[in-house]
């Protein structure tokens, strides 16, 4: 009986690589956009200025405080009654970027606010704008900090891309559970579907590893 | 935006959200003492030294990490039926995010332990103690201060993560929400009450790390 389900999995295999490409689309968009909209953010929220620090607080402790399967499901489902209707694929890049820059914005202005005051002034006193002083002087410093728990923070995002599969965007984990239903031996299946995202997650695992050893040299 | 935004509703179901909430908290309390067992057991088979131990340790963490947590709910949930094991839900759940979250907390209290300085150590050993003693009277004891810290924001996440629980049917916070939506239509209601609940725990806990954190930082100038 093993064998014959084996064999069908074996069959269904192009169906899992669809999965597999699906959740590599939301989770490639979904970190360069996240990434973007962190780190603008993180810059703003290590300014000083009252209003963007505590406007986005509020905003990163929302995302950060409640699961992402309940922003999911705000997104998908409460969004219409706001006039905004989105297809499962859109509305799971929007939900995902929301929580995702959250995250990253976070570990920007860590990075950001652990650059010494003197820096700051030492580039004011050199005649550098605001921008300049971040784009020359304080980022390439803060870089350092924040690149290893930003790989981190990458692998997290890929394993939450999972949760997406609840308002039916057909990724790697939608597959498994549609073929599951087909195919009732849940170990084989789910073990084929977690050793799909090991694939990707376990190098950026290493490479978040071998940043840490390198930047704390 | 929410001109028509029903508080009657939310009252009327409002037992419903208590009890989820009840139970989101009970299994994030049962799932945080089991959790730190089994991370104790692994971190400890992880750094003992002992290939034997060390490899599934390993293997172990590193599988945990490295696939989603939804991944390893479904495994447990449609596979242990295959192997002839039938379990109420709510244990398959509470095993998932025990296993889960057991390996990340292996992982900060390996990292707590490498934090306690290499010349600790050696002055423990000149000074005649064994392995035992030199964990329990000089590691351990700098060690457990600065995990506290981060075994909250553990905590934290482990929370959040006893949402998706509600996906395998589990009555817990987020499953009211999606009862309430099924029943009434209603989902901005529903869901924003359900992230209401979520964001107090999330600033108890919060407010929680943040004293550990200062304490922390306090010891270490005195």
């Amino acid at each position: 009986m093993m064998t014959f389900y084996f064999g069908r999995l074996v069959e269904m295999f192009p169906f899992f690589l669809s999965g597999l490409w699906m959740t590599t689309k939301v989770a490639f968009i979904s970190l360069i956009v996240c990434t973007l909209i962190g780190f603008v953010l993180g810059m703003l929220r290590a300014n000083d200025t009252f209003f963007f620090k505590h406007l986005i607080g509020v905003y990163v402790a929302l995302a950060r405080g409640t699961p992402f399967v309940v922003q999911i499901f705000i997104v998908f489902f409460i969004f219409p009654e706001w006039g905004l209707q989105l297809e499962p694929f859109p509305a799971a890049l929007l939900a995902m970027a929301i929580m995702g820059s959250a995250f990253i914005c976070e570990i920007v202005a860590g990075g950001i606010a652990s650059i010494p005051k003197g820096q700051w002034e030492a580039a004011a006193s050199s005649g550098l704008t605001k921008v300049q002083q971040l784009r020359f002087v304080i980022i390439p410093q803060a870089l350092k900090v924040i690149l290893p728990p930003l790989v981190g923070q990458y692998v997290l995002l890929i394993k939450d891309t999972s949760v997406v599969s609840v308002i039916g965007v057909m990724d790697l984990t939608r597959v498994g559970w549609v073929t599951v239903m087909r195919i009732p031996e849940g170990l084989m299946v789910f073990a084929l579907v977690g050793l799909l995202y090991f694939a990707i997650s376990y190098p950026l695992i290493l490479l978040s590893n071998y940043l840490e050893r390198k930047m704390a040299r | 935006m929410l001109a028509n935004f029903n508080f009657m509703v939310i009252f009327e179901y409002l037992p419903l959200f208590l009890s989820g909430l009840k139970s989101t908290f009970l299994i994030s309390l049962v799932t945080l003492v089991l959790a730190l067992i089994t991370g104790i057991i692994a971190c400890s088979m992880r750094i003992s030294g002992i290939k034997t131990l060390q490899y599934p340790a390993i293997a172990y963490i590193e599988i945990m990490r490295s696939t989603p947590l939804l991944i390893q709910i479904y495994f447990l949930y449609f596979g242990l039926p295959s192997l002839g094991i039938v379990v109420p839900e709510i244990q398959t759940g509470i095993i998932a995010l025990m296993l889960n979250s057991g390996a990340y907390i292996a992982e900060i209290l390996r990292a707590g332990i490498k934090s306690v300085d290499q010349g600790q150590i050696e002055a423990g050993l000149s000074s005649g103690l064994n392995y035992v003693q030199r964990m329990r009277f000089i590691i351990l004891p700098q060690a457990l201060g600065v995990t506290v810290p981060p075994l909250l924001g553990q905590a934290i996440v482990m929370v959040k993560d006893t949402a998706l629980l509600s996906l395998i049917s589990v009555a817990e916070l987020t499953r009211s929400g999606q009862t309430m939506t099924s029943e009434r239509f209603m989902p901005a209601e529903a869901f924003l009450t359900v992230a209401f609940f979520y964001m107090c725990i999330y600033f108890c806990l919060k407010y929680l790390a943040d004293w550990s954190q200062r304490k922390l930082i306090f010891r270490e100038v005195y």
